[in-house]
């Protein structure tokens, strides 16, 4: 049927308004859904079942994509390995000497090492399972910087295990489906990973910009920092196992300390996912939720026993030990003075007494006087000076 | 005189054609091993001279949808949030749109500095989304460079508009 034939064929709009009005349709749409998105979260229902299914598409597509790259990688290899058998072969021998003394020094600590735990009864981290993946496609602008890996779900990968290269920690995987998974890198502007200096074990957090090296927010200390020290994972907040390369400390351009990345040192084509469940997800949390809170000790200086006000002459004869004092006037509207009360005190020994050193006494005493002052030194509300 | 001018533009061709090129540019890009020694290259963003191009030729209501499709294309591609691209990529064609008589007839230079505008849209969009999402300002050297590799790319726009300007009379 020819348009001149159609029924609508007569129908005459004004193009240019009604592509204006579709704009704005589209427009406003498009900041609905953007407005609309959860993926900041990195929750696994966040991600998201539109960008799996696109996932699960991309990943294929960008195998076979990648292919012939990989392929002329590898026959690039095979001709220069053939090439440069005998200098590679001489690098390799003075690699292995180098090498045999570092084995020595390592079987040295190693035993060290094993006798200082047993000495301390140190519990270990259990060994981490991991997956191998290959990448497939790879985003590197400044808004978003991530990878999609082609291993997923049946491998058991889960959203949160680290993803590493023979050189060092790549990312994070955010996103799991079966046959894919995408890897959030560290250099993302989304990214946050909290790391360590090695050589002052001074803490910081790895933050993304987008660019290459990614900043050490949160520096604290003196100097905690200096140009080339390497920077490891902390553990902390159990996302990430401790001590895992990340890279070196540079100084920036813009005078900001970053980091030089570990895994830049070469393509990364083939990956590691770390199958690292941190503590909150191993502990049975129940069952700690169910142990009552053990007894409060007796004698400590947590919980005082009011003390009432003592007159000077009244308490200096009963030589009352240091420590009962300051933990009295603790207590706030419990330390009431009561003459009755008192006058019974010297015959019965303090219960706090016996203890006015130890860690529960320090909140009590800190903003107190010190422990060693006689109770007439003490007298209650009023300060010092104003009752001069 | 050829009947061609009179002819209804087709939408695969001007719209449907570029935008399955701009797929295939954009899947080639991200393939991990395009390096040069430990230098990445830059990720241009190859759907903007496609729609400053569609913004120019003439007014269309699917152009608009064709917009969306990319960006939400390059949010699943690039794991960006869904939604951020087709608002970074509309932007500039309702702009472009808005004021495509006034770009009418001006010389390729001219031209490549409106496009090179369009691109500086893009891209600041961007940057405010991304920087109000994370609370963290991206990089803007690396922005910058994206810039450049997106700039470069006019020379395709322009060969979209010199064939698809003039194929339908009544927008000339």
């Amino acid at each position: 049927m020819s348009l001149r034939d159609n029924p609508l064929g007569e129908l005459r709009v004004p193009l240019t308004w009604t592509a204006g009005i579709v704009f704005i349709v589209v427009l406003i749409a498009s900041v609905a859904i953007l407005l609309s998105d959860r993926r900041g979260s990195f929750d696994v229902d966040a991600y998201g079942r539109p960008r799996t299914l696109s996932d699960k598409v991309l990943a294929p597509v960008g195998d076979a994509l990648s292919a012939p790259g990989r392929w002329t990688g590898a026959g690039v290899d095979t001709v220069s390995g053939y090439f440069f058998a005998v200098s590679e072969n001489r690098r390799l021998k003075a690699e292995l000497k180098n090498m045999e003394q570092w084995r020595d020094v390592a079987i040295a600590l190693r035993d060290t090492n094993e006798r200082y735990r047993a000495v301390l009864g140190l519990k270990t981290d259990p060994p981490i399972p991991m997956a191998s993946a290959r990448i497939v496609t790879d985003a590197r602008g400044p808004f978003a910087n991530s990878r999609l890996a082609n291993t997923g779900s049946e491998a058991g990968v889960k959203p949160g295990n680290p993803v590493m290269s023979e050189n060092g920690l790549v990312g994070r995987i955010v996103g799991v489906t079966d046959g894919a998974s995408r890897v959030l890198l560290l250099t993302d502007v989304a990214s946050r990973t909290p790391v360590m200096i090695d050589r002052t074990n001074a803490r910081a957090l790895l933050t993304g910009d987008g660019g290459p090296n990614p900043q050490l927010a949160y520096l604290r200390g003196m100097n905690p920092v200096r140009n080339g020290d390497l920077v490891l994972t902390s553990g902390d907040g159990g996302v990430f196992p401790r001590g895992l390369p990340v890279g070196v400390a540079v100084k920036g351009l813009d005078g900001r300390w970053r980091v030089a990345l570990a895994s830049d040192k070469a393509p990364v084509d083939y990956v590691r996912i770390l199958l690292f469940q941190d503590f909150t997800q191993v502990v049975n949390r129940a069952a700690l939720d169910k142990v009552q809170p053990p007894p409060p000790t007796p004698g400590a200086s947590t919980l005082p026993p009011p003390e009432p006000e003592v007159p000077a002459a009244a308490a200096k004869p009963a030589a009352t030990p240091a420590g009962a004092a300051p933990a009295a006037g603790a207590t706030g509207p419990a330390a009431k003075p009561n003459p009755t009360a008192a006058a019974a005190k010297p015959a019965t020994p303090p219960a706090v007494t016996p203890k006015p050193a130890t860690a529960e006494a320090k909140p009590a005493s800190a903003t107190k006087p010190p422990t060693a002052k006689p109770p007439a030194a003490k007298p209650a509300p009023h300060p010092a000076g104003a009752t001069q | 005189m050829s009947a061609g001018g009179a002819r209804p533009l087709a939408p695969w061709r001007w719209l449907g054609t570029p935008m399955l090129m701009v797929v295939g540019l954009s899947l080639i890009f991200a393939i991990p091993s395009l390096r040069i020694g430990e230098w990445r290259l830059p990720e241009p963003v190859f759907a903007v001279p496609v729609v400053f191009a569609w913004a120019v030729i003439r007014p269309s209501m699917l152009a608009p949808m064709g917009v969306m499709l990319m960006g939400l294309f390059l949010d699943f591609l690039w794991n960006a949030p869904t939604g951020f691209w087709p608002v970074c990529l509309l932007l500039p064609y309702g702009l472009v749109l808005g004021g495509r008589s006034m770009l009418a007839g001006q010389s390729q230079l001219m031209m490549w500095v409106w496009y090179a505008a369009a691109t500086a849209l893009t891209l600041g969009a961007g940057y405010l989304f991304t920087m109000l999402s994370t609370q963290n300002d991206p990089d803007p050297i690396s922005v910058g460079w994206q810039f450049l590799a997106t700039v470069v790319l006019y020379p395709f726009a322009n060969q979209l508009i010199e064939r698809f300007e003039d194929a339908d009379v009544r927008f000339r």
